[in-house]
């Protein structure tokens, strides 16, 4: 019996049954909530909840690229976060060019920090960004290529483990003291902001708003497809191997460094659009996204949901960003306690992840189940 | 004061004693003043020279009752006071019972060129020099013949050639036209700013006055002569910025050399690294704030401390989490990151989210000069010393001592080293302590080139991690020669394009560097390189 494709991505495992429901299921009742049900009724769901759920789903999606390089590939890139704002810059940069004459100093031609920078003309690099596909383009090419780039450098010298670790935090740092710099084009250090609209639709629009929240939940469940489709495939197989024994799968005849570009490419892909979706969504986009704690911080969503498994990074994103949510609301002092806190906890005690803690839990049980049972059957004999 | 008094004093016929000619500052007329001063210089009296530059600094008094002329030290509302004319102290009063003798701009150029001239009289030539080089400013005429005067008696050599430097500049003024070029010759060999303002000035002076042949050849004079002197102050900048990017390298040096062991020996990145860093710093503060009247010393004990403090917070990091993750250098990367955050984060809490900032000891203030255009500051030539005889000292222990011999096993080859009877476990421990430690060392010396704060750590963890990636893991050599490369090539980057862009060069350099060499400069050989 031929499984259909679907059913092979997304209702192959449990997890991923329950990831697939959630989602759509929020995907369904988040917007319904928030524009049909009235705002004085308990089940209204605030604007504001929904900006911070869509921002979930982009965090999610973002997770998940980090978990296909680290889970499967078992490349632990401390620069995701660089690929992510790129993304989440090429969209920004169209936002800006929505704007047009209705910024603070109403000039139609240039975004208002250049005229506040007194620049003449738009540099060459932001031609054609007022043209949405050119921008959606952007969006994957961006960080596409700068993750080839330094892919292709990176892993045709073999630099692996903790130096390569390095490598992408040296990347992500020295991109960020680039977009701090005013002369660099982007901003400086207010990013780009003051958004107006999106493809003609306003973006302070509950509409508009529920529109990328439901744009975010479908991104990350093709996203999670996308991994989940690589991860099945032959390819796969090889990524893994690679993950477990390099030199083993190069003796073998296979180019290694090939397929590993290949997967940080994609990866890397995953993070822009997770930015791109981000960034209309938040309103801005400034260079603190390259800072390097904000690579580690998502390393450790992973790590907290288990890596390797796809949703066990879902899982993880949503839990640390809502502890986040909750705890820099409820005591701002205590969130470094305890991020840092997580960081030891989830290393040293819970290498699998919450995930991997459930299933030892349930392999525990099924266990004693089958231990109860084959006693039962002994003295039933 | 009475008119008669000051009657005396103009027709100069009055012979009056030190202490009268002190007592006279109480006039309120700034000419009498001025004579005075002038008068005070003249007597060469020892507390001449405390009293006008007293005057100077607005630290002269008189008392509203007795008119007893006094410098006081003013802190709030009390003052502590010392008789001005013969220099004992008077004990405390309060600051209303003073009036200050006032000054005006006048005054303020006499004061500077009696002081001037009663310093040419000191006995330390460094002073000599220094009111000379004071001088060049308002040089005229009668300057001029007193420092000719002055060029006769003095035998200090570099105090003559600042004296005739004075005179040269004054020279330039002159109308007759080979004493013009003559100056602007023997000013070519100076590299005093002031000189260089001078034949600017020359210079567009000249361009103005009419185009005789004469001032065609001072032109090109002057201007030949400004070229040397560029040249020469430009070759100064070269070795400055050398000086500048050697004592950053030492800093990188000092931050790199624990990680590159830690690194080295037990294959862990630390990224707390930068908290025992910043641990360091915070315990020389503390200990500042604890011995308020040694600030001399309070530095010398730091070290010793910061070093035992952090090498225990770092020993129980190793024992408490890192030995758990052995052989997953990930998951040990992500575990120290997290414990970089509380630290932080603790520091936060229990100090304060603000910069501190630690004050320097006198010994350490101040700066080396070598020439007027390149002087060195004493703190980073410490600093390079100390990172110096921190990394000899390293060498040493880990080439001639007992525990050096293990760690060098255990990083060569560990398991065979734990047949051998090593206790890896406790080299591991003290290793990570050494790293720590040293890292607190590191700190205490960071705490006195910048301001002490919680992200203190954070600002050097990338650097000092390129610096380790570059020179190489497992040999000091290749720290050292990665942090002077680093700090070199920062600094000379910086002065034509920007900080932070040369950062940026910096980080790319490497990028591509380790495409070459992915181990590093001073990569380990053999076969423990494979792992």
């Amino acid at each position: 019996m031929e499984k259909s494709l679907i059913q092979r991505l997304l209702l192959s495992d449990t997890g991923s049954k329950i990831l697939t429901i959630v989602i759509i299921f929020i995907a369904i009742v988040v917007p319904v909530l928030n524009l049909l049900v009235p705002v004085d009724s308990p089940l209204h769901i605030s604007t504001y909840t929904v900006t911070l759920l869509g921002k979930y789903l982009c965090y999610a999606l973002l997770a998940l690229s980090v978990d296909l390089v680290w889970g499967y590939l078992g490349i632990l890139s401390l620069g995701h976060g660089a690929f992510f704002a790129l993304g989440g810059y090429a969209m920004g940069m169209y936002l800006m060019r929505q704007i047009g004459d209705r910024g603070v100093y109403g000039n139609p031609l240039l975004p208002d920090f250049m005229v506040f920078l007194n620049w003449g003309s738009l540099p060459w690099y932001w031609f054609g960004f007022d043209h949405f596909p050119l921008a959606l383009l952007m969006m994957f090419a961006a960080p596409g290529i700068l993750a080839f780039v330094f892919g292709w450098l990176a892993f045709r010298s073999r630099v692996t483990g903790v130096y390569l670790s390095i490598m992408t935090q040296a990347m992500t740092y020295a991109l960020m003291l680039a977009f701090f710099q005013n002369d660099f084009g982007f901003g400086g250090n207010n990013g780009l902001t003051d958004f107006k609209e999106i493809l003609g639709f306003n973006l302070q629009d509950n509409t508009t708003r529920c529109a990328l929240f439901v744009a975010s939940a479908v991104a990350l469940l093709s996203g999670y497809a996308f991994c989940k489709y690589i991860a099945q495939s032959r390819l796969g197989s090889l990524v893994m191997a690679i993950r477990d024994s390099e030199s083993r799968v190069r003796f073998m005849g296979y180019r290694d460094e090939h397929i590993k570009l290949f997967i940080f490419v994609i990866s890397a892909m995953l993070a822009g659009i997770a930015g791109a979706l981000y960034v209309p969504q938040v309103g801005i986009i400034n260079p603190s996204e390259f800072a390097p704690i904000r690579s580690i911080e998502l390393v450790i969503w992973v790590a907290i949901g288990g890596r390797g498994t796809l949703y066990g990074a879902v899982l993880g994103a949503f839990v640390v960003n809502y502890a986040k949510t909750f705890f820099t609301a409820w005591a701002p002092e205590a969130w470094l306690f305890i991020l840092g806190g997580i960081f030891v906890f989830v290393t040293v005690f819970m290498p699998k992840g919450l995930v991997g803690i459930y299933n030892q839990a349930r392999s525990r049980n099924t266990r004693k189940k089958s231990m109860k049972e084959s006693q039962a059957n002994i003295r039933n004999s | 004061m009475s008119t008669s008094f000051a009657d005396a004093i103009d027709e100069g016929n009055t012979v009056l004693s030190f202490p009268e000619l002190v007592a006279s500052l109480t006039t309120k007329k700034f000419d009498e003043k001025a004579v005075i001063i002038k008068k005070i210089q003249e007597s060469e009296h020892p507390q001449s020279l405390i009293i006008l530059s007293k005057l100077l600094d607005g630290k002269i008094y008189y008392k509203k009752d007795d008119k007893t002329v006094v410098i006081a030290d003013i802190t709030k509302k009390t003052a502590s006071i010392i008789n001005a004319s013969t220099g004992e102290p008077l004990g405390q009063t309060t600051k209303k019972k003073l009036k200050k003798v006032g000054i005006n701009n006048k005054l303020r150029r006499a004061l500077n060129s009696s002081i001037a001239q009663l310093s040419l009289n000191n006995e330390d030539p460094k002073i000599r020099k220094s009111a000379v080089v004071e001088m060049f400013k308002n040089m005229d005429d009668e300057m001029s013949s007193i420092l000719q005067k002055q060029l006769g008696v003095e035998k200090n050599k570099h105090v003559i050639k600042t004296l005739e430097t004075a005179i040269s500049i004054n020279q330039l003024k002159s109308s007759v036209h080979d004493d013009k070029l003559q100056a602007i010759e023997s000013l070519s060999n100076s590299l005093y700013p002031e000189v260089r303002v001078a034949l600017n000035q020359l210079e567009k002076n000249l361009s103005t006055s009419p185009q005789t042949s004469q001032t065609l050849t001072l032109i090109e004079t002057t201007q030949n002569s400004l070229k040397k002197i560029e040249s020469r102050v430009g070759i100064y900048k070269q070795i400055e910025n050398i000086f500048f990017g050697i004592s950053l390298g030492s800093v990188l040096l000092l931050i790199a050399v624990g990680l590159a062991i830690t690194f080295g020996v037990m294959g862990v990145i630390n990224m707390a690294h930068g908290e025992m860093l910043m641990l360091g710093a915070y315990t020389t503060y503390i200990i500042q704030l604890l011995l308020p009247n040694h600030i001399e010393y309070s530095i010398l004990i730091s070290i010793p401390t910061a070093f035992i403090f952090t090498g225990l917070v770092g020993i129980g990091i190793e024992r408490g989490v890192i030995r758990f993750l052995y052989g997953r250098p990930l998951e040990t990367l992500l575990a120290t990151f997290g414990i970089s955050l509380i630290l932080q984060q603790a520091v936060r809490t229990l100090i304060s989210p603000q910069n501190r900032a630690v004050s320097t000891p006198e010994w350490m203030s101040g700066s080396l000069d070598i020439n007027p255009a390149l002087s060195l500051t004493y703190n980073r030539l410490y600093i390079i010393i100390f990172a110096l005889l921190v990394l000899a000292g390293l060498m040493l222990l880990l080439n001639k001592s007992k525990f050096g011999l293990q760690v060098r096993a255990v990083t060569q080859n560990r398991s065979m080293a734990k047949a051998m009877g090593i206790k890896t476990d406790w080299v591991d421990a003290f290793t990570f302590g050494l790293g720590s430690g040293i890292a607190g060392i590191a700190g205490v010396a960071l705490s006195q080139l910048t301001n002490v704060g919680p992200n203190l750590g954070q600002a050097y963890i990338i650097d000092s991690f390129m610096v380790v990636v570059f020179g190489g893991v497992g040999n000091l050599w290749g720290t050292l020669f990665g942090a002077m490369t680093l700090g070199i090539a920062n600094k000379f980057l910086e002065p034509s394009m920007g900080a932070v862009l040369a950062k940026i060069i910096v980080l790319v350099f490497i990028i591509l560097f380790i495409q070459k060499r992915p181990r590093g400069m001073f990569a380990l050989k053999g076969r423990s390189a494979d792992n």
